[in-house]
């Protein structure tokens, strides 16, 4: 008897897990790989289990979709049809002759590796948070508004007593109101999309009648946590020596420019601020799959375009947690089917097609409301740090750009450095771009991961089940 | 003030103590070094190789390498993934974090 | 880097010079190497020769531009891997001494006073002083920003222009036309389709090379190390994966490790095989290296010609073109040479050195 088509699944957030569990449910062998202690990746983030806390649905939203999806996974583990391997940190997916070997790193200390060979891989990495530079922005007490709401759900930690949550984006929203819930004095909310563009867009938005019930829930929340929310404003400034001790905000003219005259200075220890969610694509763009931009291109059935490799969830393009279920569902059944030689039929993944279709429309309507202030560069001083990592500043960004001749990124980094260092640009890579007068490219990282030159050494070299 | 852990009805084990820098600070079973640390009152436990700044907590979920720390002399632990246990002895970081 | 030298050295020799590139500054090899400035991977010969000149005419710069383009005079270390390879080594070296190169016999007990983290066990080595590193990037846009040059980039040249007598006239863009008495092939692993729009054939092949970066650590590497095997890779014809480890630290912390060689053409594909053996060789060389992160890899492609000589100097085949492209994976360390002979050639001076070995029009023959 052959052995089962064996796919590997790497990240277990929503699309990782719905792909899993329909991926094993059409009978397929299924290892899903992921970085954290406990499934749920960054939107279902669970306490550390030795927190043992009784309620954790009171950090989260649509908890019953987590409730049956942790239930299908642990159905699926215990029938031996999906293998679950947690804190394996994945630095890169090997196509092979005959298959992937996906390359991983062990626990917290991402010191001794793991190797797990399969027949195809379905990518499910999620995103990460974009943070635009603006004066004091790397003070202790400045964390991105997802970081502040990952160190809640998962340590049940927050970092001071009284917040400013900031930026743009769907994010807020819950990261105010959930920091509010911890006992967080949440001063504000400032927005800089404004109110207006939100009715220009209300045709989009209004036909998602969840979507809009679900910003109600989040209104009458931040009014009863006594939020502030500042629409149409930004950050201009972090106050502090050693740490965050205010923040100044400014109310923003038509033109997206700082409004002189309406700065104020808010006093808090915490700052929370996102612009928005960018693609973790790193591990695609190492097997050679294409991209649409900066999210990995993907067919009606989630495959990308290297044979083998699917890919499902924010990877392909941010959209919110129930956009990822559909697209992880439909990349489970088209594995499935595929790796078992069957074509799969038109109605296969019928309902989740229509979801999928719908919450795309819905993101694409709500990129147009949530944009960062048009001419959010002029924030960035000369002496502002740019590059967190190898701390490259403002000015020297615009010097390479202005006498050294970089007017790209990738040049941007060689003369300056920007981008080099730990986090290999994720962090400065928009802001970079944005100095350089040009839109954020995808950079090549062919490690997912920083990885110890003694298991590169040996990659490939392990004994596999 | 309420706190996250009554917020979710959490029912650790004992606390146990770690270290920080030679000093005792006490942190629970499942905490991380960041979140042992935040409970501390403390927000910065890094000096930057360039100007020495401090630098502590960003993004939370491992992508940003800011919070980097060396934990039982092993350097470059990211504090917001890695989790405390009993005796463990945690040391602010300068520079590269190695040794010259 | 090799364009920039040339517009430099063409500059202070009192011509116009516009540098037209179809990317940004340092964007091809340049961007992807080392900054090596080496003699000790070079037998005696025409290449030692130009690279004995260019390190003087480095260290020259280096007193204008030293910290701006990380300029090191670090020295570099050949180690032997065998009693064999040793005996080999210093035979290789005294025939470099014989053509002017300080090159040191270290035995293998004193090899940690030169490199205190080296592995243990190791026969010996040569010490050779004159090798020196630079930020390549850095140099080339430093260098261009001093020489006065016009700079267009993003210009992509479609054609040289040339007279009816077939004299260079100058080079059409896509963004315009260009006109100058003088055109000078500086375009690397690309120089031989520029060469064709001049309508001459010079076999410049692209051989990939993979570079692995480490975490910042404090200065572990002092001097530029690597293995003896590595001279008889850059010498091999081989189109298969040859690695050999050179490792050395950087002013900004990072330790770098090559050397890979690979004739794949443009294949930008990352190559897990080739960074694994370049891990390999590293911590073989320096234990220590086991437990350091790898951070990102990168990836060039070095301009070779066949008989690993670069084309330096006048094409007499077409009156006004000059060639100066096709040093491997040297370009950085004999770019100041190169761009010297040039601006020594447009100028009509006697060169300082002898410019038959580069003669761009030495490969015609053997394509017929």
């Amino acid at each position: 008897m052959t052995e089962r088509a064996h796919l590997a699944v790497i990240g277990a957030g929503p699309a990782g897990l719905a792909a899993s569990v329909a991926a094993a449910a059409g009978g397929v062998r299924v290892t899903l790989l992921d970085a954290a202690p406990e499934a749920g990746g960054q939107f279902y983030r669970q306490p550390a289990a030795e927190l043992r806390a009784r309620r954790p649905q009171a950090l989260h939203h649509q908890w019953r979709t987590w409730e049956r999806l942790r239930e299908g996974l642990r159905t699926h583990v215990q029938s031996g049809s999906v293998r679950h391997l947690t804190e394996h940190h994945v630095w890169c997916v090997e196509r092979n002759d005959d298959g992937f070997t996906v390359h991983a790193l062990l626990g917290p200390e991402q010191e001794e590796p793991a190797e797990v060979r399969a027949d195809a891989v379905l990518l499910a990495t999620g995103g990460y948070e974009k943070v635009l530079p603006f004066p004091g922005w790397t003070l202790p007490g400045v964390v991105t508004a997802g970081g502040a709401q990952a160190m809640l759900k998962g340590a049940l930690a927050v970092s001071g007593r009284t917040a400013v949550v900031a930026g743009t984006g769907p994010l807020l929203l819950p990261v105010a109101t959930g920091l509010a819930a911890a006992g967080v004095d949440v001063s504000a909310l400032v927005e800089s999309a404004s109110p207006k563009s939100f009715v220009r867009r209300s045709r989009a938005l209004a036909a998602q009648p969840g979507k809009v019930a679900e910003g109600a829930g989040y209104a009458a929340r931040l009014l009863r946590h006594r939020v502030r929310l500042l629409a149409g404003h930004t950050i201009v400034e972090a106050h502090g020596t050693e740490r965050l001790e205010a923040v100044t905000a400014a109310a923003l003219d038509g033109a997206g420019r700082v409004r002189p005259g309406s700065e104020r200075r808010i006093p808090c220890d915490t700052l929370a601020v996102g612009h928005g969610m960018l693609p973790h694509t790193d591990l695609a763009e190492t097997l050679g799959c294409g991209l649409d931009g900066l999210a990995v291109h993907v067919d009606d059935e989630q495959r990308t375009d290297v044979p083998g490799v699917w890919a499902a969830g924010e990877t392909t393009g941010i959209g919110g947690a129930a956009l990822s279920l559909a697209e992880g569902h439909i990349a489970g059944r088209s594995a499935a089917a595929r790796l078992t030689g069957t074509e799969p039929g038109p109605g296969t993944w019928a309902a989740a097609d229509r979801v999928r279709t719908r919450l795309r429309t819905f993101f694409a309507a709500l990129d147009s409301v949530y944009a960062p202030p048009a001419h959010w560069t002029e924030q960035i001083t000369d002496d502002t740090v740019v590059c967190r990592c190898e701390e490259v500043t403002g000015g020297a960004v615009r010097e390479a750009v202005a006498e050294l001749g970089a007017g790209d990124p990738r040049t941007v980094k060689l003369l300056t450095r920007a981008g080099m260092g730990w986090c290999q640009g994720r962090m400065c890579g928009p802001a970079v771009a944005g100095l350089a007068g040009c839109g954020l490219t995808p950079s090549r990282r062919p490690f997912a991961r920083p990885v110890p030159l003694g298991v590169l050494a040996r990659a490939g070299e392990l004994d596999h089940q | 003030m309420r706190s996250p852990l009554e917020l979710v009805g959490a029912q650790p084990g004992p606390a146990f103590t770690v270290t920080l820098d030679g000093r005792e600070i006490e942190a629970l079973p499942g905490q991380t070094v960041a979140a042992a640390l935040w409970a501390a009152g403390v927000t910065s436990w890094r000096g930057t190789r360039g100007q020495g700044r401090p630098r502590g907590v960003f993004c939370g979920i491992g992508v940003c390498f800011d919070c980097l720390v060396t934990v039982n002399d092993r350097p470059n632990q990211r504090a917001c993934l890695v989790p405390l246990h009993p005796g463990d002895a945690i040391r602010t970081q300068e520079g590269t974090g190695h040794d010259d | 880097m090799v364009g920039a030298a040339c517009a430099w050295y063409a500059g202070r020799a009192g011509l116009d010079v516009i540098l037209v590139d179809r990317g940004p500054v340092a964007g091809g090899t340049t961007g992807a190497g080392e900054g090596n400035l080496l003699v000790s991977d070079k037998e005696p010969g025409p290449e030692l020769d130009l690279a004995l000149l260019s390190g003087r005419l480095w260290g020259e710069l280096a007193r204008e531009f030293g910290d701006a383009v990380e300029y090191e005079p670090k020295g570099g270390v050949v180690v032997a891997s065998s009693p064999d390879g040793l005996v080999a080594l210093e035979r290789f070296a005294e025939g470099q001494r014989a053509a002017g190169v300080a090159a040191e016999p270290v035995a293998g007990d004193r090899l940690h006073d030169l490199e205190p983290h080296l592995a243990p066990g190791l026969p010996g080595a040569v010490h050779y002083p004159q090798d020196a590193q630079v930020m390549p990037a850095l140099a080339a846009a430093h260098l261009l920003r001093a020489s006065a040059a016009r700079l267009l980039t993003g210009h992509t040249v479609t054609d040289v222009l040339r007279a009816p007598d077939g004299t260079v006239r100058g080079v059409r863009t896509d963004r315009g036309d260009i006109h100058a008495p003088a055109v000078i092939n500086a375009a690397g692993t690309w120089g031989g389709e520029l060469a064709a729009l001049a309508g001459v054939r010079l076999p410049v092949l692209p051989r990939r090379g993979f570079v692995l970066v480490t975490e910042p650590l404090p200065r572990r590497v002092r001097h530029k190390v690597y293995a003896a095997d590595y001279v008889a890779d850059v010498a091999s014809d081989s189109a298969a994966l040859q690695t050999s480890p050179v490792v050395e630290g950087t002013a900004a912390g990072p330790i770098l490790i090559g050397a890979s060689r690979e004739r794949v053409g443009f294949d930008r594909t990352f190559s897990l095989p080739a960074v694994r053996a370049l891990a390999a060789g590293a911590t073989r060389l320096f234990p220590f290296l086991e437990r350091v992160r790898a951070m990102r890899s990168y990836l060039g492609f070095r301009p070779y010609l066949p008989d690993h000589l670069p084309a330096v100097g006048p094409d007499p085949r077409v009156p006004g073109l000059y060639h100066a492209c096709g040093h491997e994976g040297a370009g950085i360390g004999l770019a100041t040479g190169t761009g010297h002979l040039i601006a020594q050639a447009l100028t009509a001076k006697t060169p300082d050195l002898d410019l038959a070995p580069f003669r761009p029009d030495r490969f015609a023959e053997e394509a017929a």
